[in-house]
This record gives structure tokens, C-alpha cells and sequence, in this order.
């Protein structure tokens, strides 16, 4: 064997370029903080406004519609907001801006550059669902809470936020960027409304096949959960199951999505 | 592992370098082998498809060899991907700066993913925008710059992180020629600061004016290997004389052509058809009869019988061309195409 040179690198380059590339997107982000409130709650607002507030004075929807309601809306908020965070700016940036290749570039792994658009996806979903608090007792002028349920919430909020981050990185890097309007009617919509986020699952056994269709979406674990840990009156599917589902999703999701970065990212 | 391939000193390594893409029925890269010291201009030439592209990929670890080594400042870049990341800055061709940002700011970030300490990078930072001319634009983001200023950014952005090898993709492609002059400038100071440029163009006037040694590429092979002077003065013969007429002809013109006196070797030239595919070679049966002479002495002196040759045959000349040859020629001469 002849003498390979030993690659010298300074230790720690490596996370100090993962940190670099998250504090980048951070930095975007706070710049353009108003662009980003509106992008994430103005859908579940006016879902919360319209389903919480006008139906139920209106009197179409029953006493404590909107209780099952907010939970479920939190769920969405969460799985859609990590997904979009990642889903959208990774199709442009591998389509047509290749604003990727400095990160890709950059020395660290690519396995971080992936991980990083995880966690900073995972970071804005959490920042967006933590918003809705305020904005659901604004709207409807008091929320479901009970911190015996807290640790819960919790695991399910961060756990739905994973799950979207992974359904994002897997559409992100799949998805050709001449079909991205596709994306939004094949597969965002029919992810929104089969999440079980405006009706509880176990409800839905007036409606078989629906019921087997919803069980097939991660987001209803999430939405399930949330019941669970804020409403554990209203029938729910058991925490245990929704944790053990998620886990499951998250790690398929995941793992799929970084091989399909990878491809992406290196010919 | 080949034993006579010693890692030191070079800046840039490739021994036996292949890639077969997926489906592919043959491979973009085939078999090149070439080193670069530090501090050498090494221009890779060649026509679209050549491999030229998939080459400087594999070096800056973005396409996956199929097999052979290549290694930037003695790290394999297979192996080790980050420390050969961070010796190396690429310059594409196309943007692809960062449009959240400002320039200033693509620059210090670009400096941050590479460990420069903070005040270091926006010292360093504005020095470059001020050396490119980009200071005063400094707070705008890249959307609205025009080719040139995207690419001045883009060699300012590289140069953040004072990296030992600078690829640059077609790096005045689409410039005006004042832009193009500004950036050959700033790559012949880079070189005298001993980084390695390793660029990739089908410019054959970039290639003579910057590069120390020209790779010529064509079909994933690396055709030959040598500085510009040596290349041109591998063509025998002291001139050239390109004449076309205005109409096809036979190859009994040509061999006439040769049997001049003065006349070394005719070359028949083809124009360029992108990538040189089937189509290619058809159209060239009806193209007028375009062709190379290489002489022996003063190409002026043929012009004449050269013209009583063909309009023997009927043919009228169109256009002549006397020259000392290039490396034009040289591709010419190695491919038997033109680049454009």
C-alpha cells in the first residue's frame, strides 16, 4: 500500500456545519416571520373559525364538537406544517434554483444535510402548532387542556411533526418539480381530510371502509393522541397504539426519504 | 491498487476514473486518468456529452465513480467525502446562489458551512465584494443580477473558504467580453496564489489563454494530455488552409487536395452536431465540402492551387482560411468535429 494521505480535518467541522446550515434557515425564517405566520395558520384558523365558531353558533354542530375539534386541528397543523416546510423548498432547490448544492458542498455528510431540513422542519411544525393555543382561546374563547395528559401531548405533537417532516423529505426528493401542483391535489388533500382531524376515528364505525381508509393515514394517530392526552373523554384510539403506530411511520418515512435524498443528492 | 500512483504533491488525482450511469448503454466517463499539481490551471476541453461535467462531478464527490480513484489534495474522495469538501469550491455554471439572502450574506454563510471564525468572514467577505466590483450591491439578493454578476458572486463565494482547488464549469460562457476579461483576470491571480483551477469549457481561446495543461475529452475518453504550445505543436505541419466550397463533393477531390505539393494531410471537416449523434453523419454527406489542408510551408502559397484543384471539378471556393494551428485544430485533428 502506498501512503494515503490522512484527511486532517478540525474537530467538530462537521456539526459546526449542520449548526451553520440550521441557523441559515432560522435566520430566513425570523426575516420573514410574517410570511411564515400567515403560510402556517391560516388554514387551521379558518378551519377553527368556521367548524369551532360559525357552526357551532349557528347550532349545526353538537356541544363539544368544538372540544374533539381543536385537538385534531392541532394534529393537522403539526403533520402539514413539516411537511410543507420541507416538501415545497426541497423540490425547488433540487428542480430549478439548486440552492442545495452549497449545503451539499459544505463538509459534513450528506446524511446531515437531510437531517438538518428534519429538524428544522420538526422546529417551524412545533412553532406553528404552539401558536394555535393563543389563537384557539382568542377564537373560541377557551381550549381543552389538562396537564395530567401533558407528557402525551407532547410525544404526539413531536412525533407528528416527524412524521410530516418524513412524508416531506419523501415527496420532496420524489417528486419532479414540473408535478408539484400534482402533489398538492393527490396527495395533500386526501392527507388532510382522511387524518381524522375534524372526527374522532372510533366514531367512524358507521362508515367502515372510511374507518380503514383513515387507520391507513399516520395522521390520525396523531390526532388520536391528542385526544387522548386532551380530551380522553371523547372515545380515542389508545395512546399506546397511536405512540407505537407513530414510531413505526416515523422510522419507514424517514428512512425511505433519506434514501431518496441520497439519490437526489448524489448521481 | 496501482503501486506507481503516488498521492504526493498533487492537488487533484484521477487514475482509471469510470462512470456508467444507471440504463446507460455506455459510459459518460470511461477510463481517464490525469494530475494536477497546486497552482496549475488545467482545462478539461471538449464538446457537450464529452464526459467533461460527469468528471468534475465524481472529483467534487456529487456523482458516484463506478470505478477507478480520484483523490483532491491526496484524500479519496469516495472514502472521504468531507475532508475532500472542504479543500474544494465549485463555481457552476449556472447560479445557484441562495436567493433568500443577500450576496453578503451568501458569502459569510458560505465561510460559516466551512468553519471560517465570524469576523474572519465578514472581513473576508466584503475584501472579495470589493475586489469584484460587487460592494455597492453588497445588501441585494441574487435575483435580479445578470449572468455576469452571478457568476462574479459565485467565484467570490467560492474563494470564501480558501479552498486548494477551484472547479469552474464554462466559467464565461454567456459573458460579455468585459466580464470575461474581468474574470480570467481574477482566476490568473488565483493561480498565482497556488490554487489548483480545474476548468471545464468548450471555449478552445479560454482554454490556450488560462490553462498551463488542456485534457481533451470526447465520448468519456481523455484523447490527449498536454499543455496548449505542445498540443498545436503535435500537428505536423507549419499552416493550415480551411477551405470551403459550395457544394458537396467526393473523395476524389480530396485526395487530389493531398497530392498537392506542400500538403501534409487533409482533414474533412464536419460541422458540429450536438453530441454527434446518427443524425449527425447524415447531414454531413450533403454538407458543401469542407476541408482542412495542413501544410508543410506558407499556407498563402497553396491558396491558389488549391482553387485550380477544385474548380477542375467544377466546385466554386466559398470561403478560405489561412492559419497557424490552434487548438481548435487540435480537436479537429482528434475527433474529427468541430466544437460549435
Amino acid at each position: 500500500m502506498n501512503a494515503v494521505a490522512v484527511p486532517v480535518l478540525a474537530p467538530g467541522t462537521q456539526w459546526r456545519a449542520f449548526r451553520m446550515v440550521l441557523y441559515r434557515d432560522l435566520y430566513v425564517t425570523w426575516r420573514e416571520f410574517p410570511a411564515f405566520l400567515a403560510q402556517v395558520i391560516l388554514q387551521p384558523l379558518f378551519l377553527l373559525f368556521v367548524f369551532g365558531k360559525v357552526l357551532a353558533t349557528l347550532g349545526y354542530t353538537q356541544n363539544g364538537y368544538t372540544d374533539l375539534l381543536f385537538p385534531g386541528l392541532l394534529a393537522l397543523t403539526a403533520v402539514i406544517t413539516a411537511m410543507q416546510a420541507l416538501a415545497f423548498p426541497l423540490v425547488a432547490e433540487f428542480g430549478w434554483t439548486k440552492e442545495i448544492e452549497d449545503r451539499l458542498l459544505a463538509p459534513m455528510p450528506t446524511s446531515f444535510v437531510a437531517a438538518e431540513k428534519v429538524l428544522f422542519a420538526v422546529l417551524r411544525s412545533l412553532i406553528a402548532t404552539l401558536i394555535m393555543i393563543p389563537v384557539g382561546i382568542l377564537i373560541l374563547g377557551s381550549i381543552p387542556w389538562r396537564w395530567a395528559g401533558f407528557p402525551l401531548f407532547v410525544a404526539g405533537l413531536l412525533l407528528g411533526a416527524l412524521v410530516g417532516a418524513g412524508f416531506g423529505l419523501l415527496m420532496g426528493t420524489l417528486v419532479q418539480p414540473q408535478r408539484i401542483t400534482l402533489l398538492f391535489s393527490l396527495v395533500f388533500t386526501p392527507l388532510l381530510f382522511t387524518g381524522c382531524s375534524q372526527y374522532p376515528w372510533p366514531s367512524l364505525d358507521q362508515i367502515r371502509w372510511f374507518q380503514i381508509v383513515t387507520a391507513c393515514n399516520p395522521m390520525t394517530y396523531v390526532s388520536e393522541a391528542l385526544r387522548g392526552a386532551l380530551v380522553p373523554e371523547v372515545p380515542h384510539i389508545q395512546p399506546w397504539i397511536c405512540i407505537v403506530v407513530l414510531i413505526f411511520s416515523v422510522s419507514v418515512l424517514l428512512t425511505v426519504g433519506v434514501r431518496g435524498f441520497y439519490r437526489r443528492a448524489i448521481d | 491498487m496501482s503501486a506507481d500512483f503516488s498521492s504526493e504533491g498533487f492537488a487533484v488525482e484521477v487514475l482509471d476514473l469510470v462512470k456508467r450511469y444507471p440504463k446507460a448503454s455506455v459510459n459518460a466517463v470511461d477510463g481517464v486518468s490525469f494530475a494536477a499539481s497546486p497552482g496549475e490551471v488545467f482545462g478539461l476541453l471538449g464538446p457537450n456529452g464529452a464526459g467533461k461535467t460527469t468528471t468534475v462531478g465524481m472529483l467534487t464527490t456529487r456523482v458516484r465513480p463506478t470505478a477507478g480513484l480520484a483523490r483532491i489534495g491526496g484524500v479519496d474522495v469516495v472514502r472521504n467525502p468531507v475532508p475532500a469538501r472542504a479543500q474544494l469550491a465549485v463555481v457552476p455554471q449556472q447560479s445557484n446562489l441562495d436567493r433568500s439572502i443577500s450576496i453578503r450574506d451568501n458569502l459569510i454563510f458560505h465561510a460559516a458551512y466551512h468553519g471560517v471564525p465570524a469576523r474572519e468572514r465578514e472581513d473576508r467577505a466584503d475584501e472579495l465584494l470589493d475586489q469584484f466590483g460587487l460592494l455597492d450591491r453588497a445588501r441585494d439578493k441574487p435575483d435580479f443580477f445578470s449572468g455576469g454578476q452571478s457568476q462574479r458572486v459565485m467565484i467570490a463565494r467560492a474563494l470564501m473558504h480558501e479552498p486548494r482547488v477551484l472547479f469552474l464549469d464554462e466559467p464565461t460562457t454567456g459573458l460579455d467580453p468585459a466580464a470575461r476579461l474581468f474574470v480570467w483576470d481574477r482566476l490568473r491571480e488565483l493561480r498565482d496564489s497556488d490554487v489548483t483551477l480545474i476548468l471545464t469549457t468548450h471555449d478552445m481561446d479560454e482554454a490556450a489563454l488560462l490553462a498551463d495543461r488542456v485534457g481533451v475529452m470526447d465520448h468519456g475518453h481523455l484523447l490527449a494530455l498536454d499543455t496548449p504550445d505542445a498540443l498545436i505543436d503535435s500537428l505536423e505541419g507549419e499552416g493550415t488552409l480551411e477551405l470551403t466550397a459550395d457544394q458537396p463533393a467526393d473523395g476524389a477531390v480530396v485526395d487530389a487536395l493531398a497530392s498537392l505539393a506542400g500538403v501534409e494531410r487533409v482533414e474533412t471537416v464536419h460541422l458540429a452536431a450536438e453530441n454527434g449523434g446518427p443524425e449527425a453523419s447524415q447531414s454531413a454527406v450533403s454538407q458543401p465540402l469542407r476541408v482542412r489542408l495542413y501544410l508543410t510551408g506558407d499556407a498563402a502559397l497553396s491558396v491558389a492551387p488549391a482553387a485550380a484543384v477544385l474548380a477542375e471539378r467544377g466546385l466554386a471556393l466559398q470561403d478560405v482560411k489561412l492559419g497557424t494551428p490552434t487548438l481548435e485544430d487540435v480537436f479537429i485533428h482528434l475527433t474529427g468535429r468541430t466544437l460549435r
